[in-house]
């Protein structure tokens, strides 16, 4: 006997799970779509991850350092080795975060695609940002490593700088896809480049100690969450952070990846959803 | 309970109404081809099916779950099939498909078996491993569509499935839509190609100005607006074209213009002494495009 089309409509199975309002899911769905990605461009990336913080630490480790000697009572090569590390997890997790980003949703209609699957806003920005952040929890030690070869004592604190480097990563990953979804057009990434990410990296202590600078911008600097990635990190290498410093750094770290959460889904909402 | 029901839905981007006031109801098991022009509305009610646009009024239930609320829970149960391929093209035919089955929850055990079936249905096991920045334009599409039926949905919304392609790639298309159709599928497949609405569709909603302005099987709009048998009609000299339709018009019959010729709409009851004023014609069957024009004044593509 055979079934018309209707009956045959009505006996498919409903097997499809009733999905929740946030579901971890559908970020790792996001996350294992740039997984399968990365297959493709690791090399790449590693390659920059390795040689970009060896290029700074040859140039103004050994140019400056040589100059300069000790710095806050560090070798200069240790306290710019360790302002590197921040550094490049801002720039491992921001950078690909505003451009990628802005190109997958203006030029390559990627999350068209991704949202007519069963996967909100909020959970393909916390995808992204979770991916980056992991991404920024590796490569961010390679620095580490690198200044490990330029005579920085490995030490056991050195274990929590991924976890640093991943906290971190994730907030200005955040940031970055807000800022994605705030621009309209690439131009506008030369203002966020030059007006936002270079005050960024450079007053946040990791080229000098921002005690060298004029008291306004000291106290614009306890804004700066690189800055307080920057003394995570330098805490966890060298030690001497007491418990209430690392508190503070860690509460602006996740207060500002929180806001920016939010930011982040509310604006990319607006930009893929008429 | 219809796989998609539309009451009263408006869109409106600033002062342009893209849909106004559209009620449609879509069965379960049916194709449905949404025909109309580019600007008619199409492609925003795809996009507030999957909640990418929000409508400013009206009602949307989809599998019996409200849009744009539980838009979530419906996304789950169907497949959308975009008009713009958003392929990841350094990657490999399987390795997008494995991609999707992640965002659409297929079952870890079941995701090689999903990939697989796919890949037969579009006619790809063979290029499973090429990247898809090295596929023909039809493989791709293909890709794009099967993509979207990983996780064996209910329902699967197509947004003008073979814009674009060939005339030779679009027939190989409809191979693989005609394989979901027997399979009960529900289909809502938005198009401006009357071929591809008629040969596919078991019902055609004609769309215009944001609006369904007719609906039913693509035989029964034919007969009732169109007859069985278009005549063409080519007068020689200016202001010839206007004194046939003057003529023709009189006794009752719709006429269209076409290009410099005119179309002669139920031509099978033409009157022999009419026939006889008016020259030699072109016969063709009657199609959707001539009810369409009827209906609206526009023509489809």
């Amino acid at each position: 006997m055979s079934l018309t089309r209707q009956q045959r409509a009505d006996a498919r199975p409903e097997h499809h799970a009733r999905p929740g309002r946030f579901e971890t899911d559908a970020v790792l769905g996001v996350v294992a779509r740039e997984w399968i990605l990365y297959g493709q461009s690791w090399r790449a990336t590693t390659f920059a991850a390795i040689v970009e913080p060896t290029l700074y630490l040859l140039c103004f480790g050994f140019g400056m350092g040589a100059l300069i000697g000790t710095l806050a009572g560090f070798s200069y090569i240790d306290f710019l080795g360790t302002g590197i590390v921040a550094v490049s997890v801002m720039f491992q997790s921001m950078m690909p975060a505003v451009i990628n980003t802005f190109i997958k949703r203006r030029f390559l209609h990627t999350y068209e695609g991704i949202l007519a699957a069963p996967v909100d806003v909020r959970e393909l920005v916390t995808g992204e940002a979770l991916w980056l952040a992991l991404r920024s929890g590796v490569y961010g030690c390679v620095p580490l490593l690198v200044a490990i070869g330029f005579g920085l004592r490995p030490g056991p604190g050195m274990l929590l700088v991924p976890f640093v480097a991943f906290l971190a990563g994730f907030a200005f990953a955040l940031f970055g896809i807000w800022i994605s979804a705030v621009i309209t057009s690439v131009r506008s990434m030369d203002y966020v480049f030059s007006g936002l990410f270079t005050p960024l990296f450079l007053v946040a202590g990791t080229f000098f100690p921002i005690t060298e600078l004029p008291a306004w911008v000291q106290t614009a600097a306890m804004a700066n969450p690189l800055f307080h990635a920057v003394e995570l990190i330098r805490g966890a290498v060298f030690g001497g952070l007491g418990p209430g410093m690392v508190l503070l750094h860690v509460a602006v770290l996740t207060g500002f990846a929180y806001l920016m959460w939010n930011l982040a889904a509310f604006q990319m909402r607006r930009r893929v959803v008429d | 309970m219809p796989a998609i029901r539309l009451s009263g839905v408006v869109k409106r981007f600033g002062p342009l109404t893209a849909v106004d006031g559209l009620d449609l109801e879509v069965p379960r098991g049916v194709v449905l081809g949404l025909l109309g022009p580019n600007g008619a509305g199409k492609s925003t009610t795809m996009k507030m099916l999957t909640a990418q646009a929000i409508a400013d009024e009206g009602t949307i239930r989809i599998l019996d779950h409200e849009i744009p609320a539980e838009s979530k829970w419906a996304r789950a149960r169907m497949g959308v099939v975009p008009q713009h391929d958003n392929l990841d093209e350094e990657l490999t035919v399987e390795q997008n498909l494995r991609m999707f089955s992640f965002l659409y929850r297929v079952p870890r055990r079941q995701r090689r078996e999903a990939i697989e079936r796919t890949l037969r249905l579009a006619q790809l096991s063979d290029r499973a491993d090429t990247p898809v920045d090295d596929l023909s334009g039809g493989m791709r599409r293909r890709l794009l569509i099967v993509r979207a039926l990983l996780h064996r949905p209910e329902l699967v919304l197509m947004d003008e499935p073979t814009v674009g392609l060939d005339p030779q790639v679009r027939q190989d298309l409809w191979g693989v839509i005609s394989a979901l159709r027997d399979e009960g599928v529900t289909v809502l497949m938005s198009t401006h190609y009357i071929e591809e609405a008629e040969r596919l569709s078991d019902e055609v909603a004609l769309m215009a100005k944001g609006r369904v302005v007719e609906r039913g099987t693509p035989v029964d709009l034919v007969a009732k607006y169109a007859g069985t048998t278009v005549e063409e009609y080519t007068p020689q000299g200016s202001g010839g074209i206007s004194e046939l339709e003057s003529l023709v018009r009189a006794q009752g019959f719709d006429t269209r213009r076409t290009g410099t010729s005119l179309s002669v709409l139920r031509a099978e009851e033409l009157p022999d002494s009419l026939r006889d004023r008016l020259g030699e014609p072109e016969r063709r069957a009657a199609n959707l495009e001539d009810v369409f024009v009827t209906l609206t004044g526009e023509a489809v593509a």
